[in-house]
């Protein structure tokens, strides 16, 4: 609790480097949670997240440019049209199962991208700036609109991580987890399989669409190989999940941690830098195959945030 | 007498082998009724079927007067089929407790404390109570057994199904077994039961539906059906006419 009010306070204690890094941690941490509800407790391991990630990105420039939204508003509502766009395209791909499924929602990540290359109004394929007039629009000064964005990133970070932790808490949740472990039981104990996948899939799309365009909103550029791009918001994120601890709520957070702590150490040595972090990956699946949390959960049977239900036994 | 299901005409078959072969029969409401028949004659089939795991070529299936043939395995659940597998499949990175939770939240429509309360209730009754804390995963098999039966009873059933819930027990265990089954029948829950284990089954079930490649080959009193020329010719191999 006291770490998250030093962090709200970061805009007067930090310098704009360190708030800028900060405001991309959280934003990361974001993806990283949403990506963990699905794969480590849906079970729907998608390597497609770009899409909505661009498609977030993409409106908020659409929305504000054409339409003349304010950004935030914009961002409420890509969120809203990525929820619409997720059913049509769960009902597809909910077909596929495993790594179908996984390379299924790729596919449809590449479409996205394509789609929106075409779009000239937006820059084709090589992207736009968000003009100048709706930048100001934001806040007057630059230290106003760093600061606000920086809210919005922390902001943005705590509802997600908050809903995700008492969406597992709740009936759906023990469902979710179910389901996870076991379908066929599952189905068996009168768990409706498809509805609780198409509601984590598609509330997972809506966030991750409304964390794209804050991103889009800090770098006030997109092209689509950004907007879209497999690596920088799937591939890392998969690898913080993984090293963090997948399928536990404390494990997008170790991974965070880890995955910046090594990206701003070896920022610096160019591509031994994806080498490294390709070693750490294989190091820590020999040597801790379900993460950093994982592991320390096992070995010292402690919870930080308690998820189980327990029973008293001495009542 | 009235019927809680309704099995008629009902047959499925993969490829050339039939699990159902017209099968027709009547459960009525607060009846034990015990299952029978040689391995890969289509029990657990029969089981996948009444619950919705399976979908029938033909023939229906009414559940408390209503055709339910069509309905999907989590709607059965919901109103109140429930079935322990044979090969046990708990959710194995979930509690004891945990796992029986899911079961009274989804299919029993229960929440909160009410829901947490009636699970307690149910593994105090199964003797899985002092359990409660531990992963499912690492459970014994008289556990998982027994945790199999407590899930299914956490749904809140009418209809409870059991598949050879007592078959690699010890005799004390199956003994602790048969009484919970006993207690359970007792507070009006009708049970179709299929088992190997001829003594369990007979102390529990007041009849027999014997089940040879699909089709319905005995029917009737315990005591006369497994001492019928049909049942010792399965299981025997013997003519019945001859080994009487």
């Amino acid at each position: 609790m006291l770490v998250v009010l030093f962090l709200v306070a970061a805009p007067w204690w930090a310098g704009r480097a360190e708030l800028r890094l900060l405001g991309e941690i959280y934003l990361y941490l974001s993806l990283a949670c949403l990506w963990n509800l699905m794969a480590g407790y849906a079970g729907m391991v998608s390597v497609g997240q770009q899409a909505y990630v661009g498609f977030g990105g993409y409106m908020l420039f659409a929305l504000t440019m054409f339409v003349g939204l304010p950004p935030i508003a914009a961002i409420g509502v890509s969120a809203v049209l990525a929820a619409a766009l997720a059913v049509p395209i769960a009902s597809l791909i909910f077909r596929l199962n495993g790594a179908y499924f996984a390379i299924g929602t790729w596919v449809i990540a590449e479409v996205f991208r394509l789609t929106f290359a075409q779009v000239n109004a937006l820059g084709g394929g090589s992207g736009t700036s968000l003009p100048v007039s709706i930048v100001k629009s934001l806040a007057s000064s630059r230290s106003g609109r760093e600061s606000l964005s920086y809210f919005l990133a922390i902001g943005a970070m705590i509802l997600v991580f908050v809903s995700i932790y008492f969406f597992l808490r709740s009936k759906r949740g023990l469902a979710l987890t179910a389901i996870r472990d076991n379908e066929t039981a599952a189905s068996g104990l009168g768990v409706n399989i498809w509805r609780t996948k198409l509601e984590v899939y598609v509330v997972t799309a809506a966030l991750t669409a409304a964390i794209g365009g804050l991103i889009f909103l800090q770098k006030l550029r997109i092209s689509p190989d950004a907007a879209f791009s497999v690596n920088d918001w799937t591939a890392f994120v998969i690898f913080i999940v993984v090293i963090g601890g997948i399928g536990t709520l404390e494990g997008p957070i170790i991974g965070t941690i880890l995955f910046f702590l090594l990206r701003e150490t070896l920022a610096d040595y160019g591509s031994a830098y994806l080498m490294i972090l390709g070693l750490v990956a294989i190091l820590v699946m020999i040597k801790a195959p379900r993460g950093v949390w994982g592991w320390i959960a096992q070995k010292y049977d402690i919870e930080l945030l308690p998820m189980r239900y327990r029973v008293q036994l001495d009542k | 007498m009235s019927s809680l299901l309704s099995v008629n005409n009902l047959s499925k078959a993969f490829g050339a082998v039939r699990v159902a072969d017209d099968l027709c029969f009547d459960i009525a409401e607060g009846e034990a009724v015990g299952i029978l028949g040689p391995n890969g004659a289509g029990k657990t089939s029969l089981f996948n079927l009444i619950t919705g795991a399976l979908k029938s070529d033909s023939g229906t299936i009414y559940y408390r007067q209503a055709d339910i043939t069509k309905h999907s395995a989590q709607k059965r659940c919901r109103n109140g089929i429930a079935r322990s597998f044979q090969i046990p499949q708990p959710f194995n990175g979930m509690t004891v407790f945990e796992n029986c939770l899911v079961a009274a939240t989804q299919a029993g429509g229960m929440s909160g404390s009410k829901a947490e309360q009636f699970v307690v209730e149910v593994l105090d009754d199964t003797g899985l109570l002092d359990k409660s804390n531990i992963k499912s995963g690492s459970l014994t098999l008289l556990d998982r057994k027994r945790l199999e039966m407590s899930r299914a009873l956490a749904t809140k059933p009418s209809l409870l199904l059991l598949d050879e819930i007592a078959g690699g027990l010890t005799e004390a265990e199956c003994g602790e077994l048969i009484d919970s089954i006993k207690r359970v029948r007792a507070s009006g829950t009708t049970i179709i039961w299929i088992e190997h284990v001829i003594h369990a089954l007979m102390a529990v079930v007041e009849r027999l539906i014997v089940i040879d490649f699909g089709r319905m080959i005995a029917e009737g009193d315990p005591e006369t059906t497994i001492k019928s020329d049909a049942v010792k010719e399965i299981y025997l191999g013997v003519d019945g006419g001859e080994a009487a």
